[in-house]
């Protein structure tokens, strides 16, 4: 072997290996800030018909406190059920959460909350959810030592 | 694979891409990667290709096109870095040994026992229980109703060792083994799995109790004395794990484990204080009962000292990364067989040498990625069970890799656990490999999006117009 060759196996192969080490970066980099919809994708909306930009509602349901903070929901059409069952959108394991405590369901782009009759409540801001009540982003609501809000 | 989930206002709000693509590209570079390594380390060491190259090409890249296939038909959304990652750390393995081989060959050429070749069949029975754990697991949840089958199972895989005769189990002064009929296995790698389950399940039945009743004392959150039972109860555990199979280890392993993850699920700092505290007592003691860990700590502290005795190993692994250098001696260039046992436990030293310490820390960024995606798993799944699973068995990689490598390059006293899917070891490659596949399916419980009728609609629940008051 000349030592040429050697030398061009020897960097050739670092550099190969940092290639590697760049391609998954970029996916890490993706997975963090690319898309905005989801927390996953960059890819654009297959049917891309972005109606008024400035009305956007919440996107994503966020909780901020609790056991299971950190967590997002990325928020479609469908009604966000929260509580201990298995079968929940959000599955609690809090002690002062009922088995279905709370929903929140999406009415003509806007958020509502209810609670479904549990032990301890659902409070919104201070306020203890009676009947359904329209969630602002941003706004917390309760469910134990749970806290979730809104993010657009 | 469910349609594409719209938003109210009649435009398409998340598609949650599969990234199935993603990770068949970068497996693609991974294999390219590990052939080329071979082909690197045939044409320096010995010139030539060696016949057998084209079918150990076809056999690898064989074995990530199941695997992968595997994954996009049952676990479609899994995270799209966890097996590439792997797939370029096994290869790198299989490289670096097979060129240990060589290096034995040259030296002694009446050797023809290669290590090289059982490492790859290892790694078939790794990938086959990978997928079978995929097709027979389809929820982790699962999982934890038998968490206390698994936490028997994992005490009598680390207990076996121990009871059986010293000419079965023990091998260099440690007693982790079983070997029967030419194989040897280490029932601890497995037991480390079953051990992780139970705790994720122990700890999210019993967390309340742990976080919330405690006092303040001097600024920490103090536990109380009652709810120290599962720590201890862990503390000894790893300490007889110590004493009976002479294992630093798995012993420092487990209990690493085990603190973390009490302080994951109860967000306590003072849990990481407690356990800072025992495992600071547990070491005095070991260092003044037993005379291996002692011998351990003394080369530690002055390998040069014992250069003619126990800290020959690690001075020659010393010289073998000095020797590496930035850009090491490229791959067949140095004298990595220089080091005793450089296939297992000192295989990094090995790696430092032919790719530098740029090679080095690209196969510790590698594990970083690998570990990162079990974190980012663990934040993004829904439940609490795969929450504290993913962070539990991210984390044992992190730390096996944190003590293995800080053996041997001399930052911490020498262990006896292996380099994760790099190392030559049978026993620690299928059971890594059983962990990624669960983390695997953790991730992809954590990225598929939310199933449009996931929430069976209950009468109760059934729309009603509600009239507010």
């Amino acid at each position: 072997m000349s030592e040429l060759v050697l030398q061009i196996f020897r960097f050739g192969f670092l550099l190969l290996l940092w290639l590697f080490i760049f391609a998954a970066f970029r996916v890490v980099r993706a997975d963090l800030f690319g898309g905005r919809p989801g927390r996953v994708a960059s890819v654009p909306p297959r049917t891309a018909t972005p109606k008024k930009r400035g009305q956007r509602g919440p996107r994503t349901l966020v909780v901020t406190a609790g056991p299971l903070s950190g967590t997002k929901i990325t928020l479609g059409d469908q009604p966000i059920l929260i509580g201990r069952a298995d079968d929940s959108t959000l599955v609690l394991t809090d002690d002062f959460a009922s088995s279905r405590h709370a929903r929140l369901t999406n009415r003509g782009g806007q958020w509502y909350v209810e609670d479904l009759g549990s032990t301890n409540g659902t409070y919104l801001d201070q306020q203890r959810v009676q009947g359904p009540l329209l969630v602002a982003p941003g706004q917390p609501i309760r469910i134990g030592q749970t806290a979730l809000e809104l993010r657009s | 694979m469910p349609g594409p989930v719209t938003d109210p206002r009649g435009q398409v709000a998340t598609d949650t891409p599969t990234r199935r693509g993603t990770e068949a590209a970068l497996l693609g570079f991974a294999v390219l990667i590990t052939v080329v390594a071979q082909i690197i380390v045939d044409l320096t060491v010995t010139g030539h290709l060696r016949p057998e190259m084209a079918g150990f090409s076809v056999w690898i890249t064989a074995l990530w096109v199941v695997a992968h296939l595997v994954v996009r038909r049952w676990a479609s959304y899994a995270d799209p870095l966890l097996l590439p990652a792997v797939a370029l750390l096994v290869g790198l393995g299989l490289t670096v040994i097979h060129r240990l081989d060589l290096a034995a060959e040259q030296v002694n050429s009446t050797v023809t026992r290669e290590d090289a070749p059982v490492q790859l069949i290892w790694a078939t029975l790794g990938v086959a229980l990978f997928v079978a754990l995929l097709v027979v697991v389809r929820d982790h949840r699962a999982l934890s109703r038998f968490a206390y089958t698994l936490a028997l199972l994992g005490i009598v895989l680390l207990a076996l060792p121990a009871v059986l005769p010293a000419s079965i189990s023990e091998v260099n002064g440690a007693k982790i083994w079983i070997r029967v009929a030419g194989f040897s296995i280490q029932p601890g790698e497995f037991a480390k799995i079953c051990l992780v389950v139970f705790f994720a399940a122990y700890l999210v039945d019993k967390r309340d109790v742990l976080a919330l009743a405690s006092k303040r004392v001097a600024g920490l959150e103090l536990p109380r004395g009652r709810d120290l039972g599962p720590v201890l109860l862990a503390w000894i555990l790893s300490i007889l794990v110590l004493v009976f199979e002479r294992d630093l280890g798995s012993s420092l392993l487990l209990f690493g484990i085990f603190v973390v993850m009490l302080y994951i699920a109860t967000e306590r700092a003072s849990w990481l204080f407690i356990g800072l505290l025992l495992f600071a007592g547990g070491a005095l003691i070991a260092y003044q009962a037993f005379g291996h860990v002692r011998a351990r700590v003394d080369t530690w502290l002055d390998p040069f000292a014992y250069i003619d005795g126990a800290g020959y190993q690690l001075v020659q692994s010393l010289f073998g990364l000095g020797t590496g250098g930035l850009f090491g001696a490229g791959l067949g260039g140095g004298r990595p067989d220089q080091v005793p046992v450089a296939k297992s436990d000192f295989i990094a030293s090995a790696v430092g040498e032919e790719l530098g310490l740029f090679g080095l820390v690209a196969v510790i960024v590698v594990y970083l990625v690998l570990v990162e995606r079990g974190l980012r798993t663990s934040l993004v799944v829904r439940d609490a069970v795969g929450k504290l699973l993913a962070a539990g068995l991210a984390f044992a990689i992190a730390w096996q890799v944190f003590v293995v490598l800080g053996g041997v390059t001399g930052l911490l006293p020498l262990t006896g656990l292996t380099t994760p899917f790099l190392a030559y070891g049978g026993s620690s490659l299928v059971a890594n490999f059983v962990l990624v596949a669960l983390l695997v399916r953790i991730s992809d419980a954590a990225r598929r999006p939310v199933a449009p009728h996931a929430t069976p609609v209950r009468l109760g629940d059934a729309p009603t117009e509600v009239v507010m008051p």
